[in-house]
């Protein structure tokens, strides 16, 4: 799916980098620990987070995130939305909860970066 | 072992200074893309040095991350000046903790760093002191 379509399903705004909403997503992470989306995302995974602070945008550069969406309406700040923009990371923000935002796009058969039983 | 062919990067990591925690390996990322390092390796140094990196700003008083990039390998090294660590056998297990709150609400501070770090490297090795210090140096093969 596209980060397009994601923004629809998720009624999301683009923060930043809107040339890059032809990005195809492939895998789904929806977390708050950084480790755990080190440990566990894959190509082209896109990140469902209530994290705002800079971190979440190191972790996105060092593992190539496709993009990432802060839920429950939360707004980053503009330095992150900074440092975003000079790693090439688009930013959306969805009003919808972290479950919320998940299950629609588990509907629209985006499925987990993470298998269960998956070992690190 | 030196073959003139090594890029060298040092960083100094202060303790728990957070805004540009995550800089040293993102440097690291950008000089292994213009060399041509394959991806899928970039991102397994990429991952090891962040985690190394928050670790030392996270934890320690302050140290070191050096990075020597070979032609065929990378190797990160990692020193700091303390506290150490009292059980390393404790600390490598997945979810292991002893993050402060404030570390937990970055993101981090799961007990998942060094388990990770080990996974992405083809060498690990961890040797601490309490009192001293902690070192850690990893290879991953291009």
């Amino acid at each position: 799916m596209k980060l397009s379509e994601v923004q629809k399903v998720l009624d999301a705004q683009v923060v930043s980098g809107i040339e890059w909403m032809d990005r195809e997503v492939k895998t789904v992470c929806g977390a708050d620990l950084m480790s755990d989306v080190l440990a566990f995302a894959k190509e082209s995974t896109l990140l469902l987070t209530g994290l705002t602070n800079i971190q979440v945008v190191r972790t996105a550069e060092m593992i190539d995130l496709v993009g990432v969406v802060f839920v429950r309406g939360k707004c980053p700040s503009l330095e992150l939305i900074e440092l975003a923009g000079t790693k090439n990371i688009p930013l959306l923000v969805t009003q919808h909860s972290l479950y919320e935002s998940c299950g629609r796009l588990y509907q629209n058969d985006l499925k987990s970066c993470y298998k269960t039983g998956d070992m690190l | 072992m030196s073959s003139g062919q090594e890029i060298i990067l040092e960083f100094e990591l202060k303790a728990s200074i957070f805004d540009v925690a995550g800089e040293a390996s993102s440097k690291t990322k950008r000089v292994l893309q213009q060399i041509g390092v394959r991806a899928e390796i970039i991102r397994r140094i990429a991952i090891s040095a962040y985690e190394g990196e928050m670790n030392t700003i996270i934890h320690s008083c302050g140290g070191t991350m050096r990075v020597v990039i070979f032609p065929d390998r990378t190797e990160i090294i990692f020193e700091d000046q303390g506290p150490g660590i009292a059980d390393i056998n404790l600390a490598m297990q997945e979810g292991f903790s002893t993050a402060p709150d404030y570390v937990r609400e970055m993101g981090f501070g799961a007990g998942m760093g060094l388990p990770n770090m080990a996974r992405c490297t083809d060498k690990f090795d961890i040797q601490s002191e309490v009192g001293v210090g902690t070192k850690i140096m990893m290879t991953v093969f291009h």
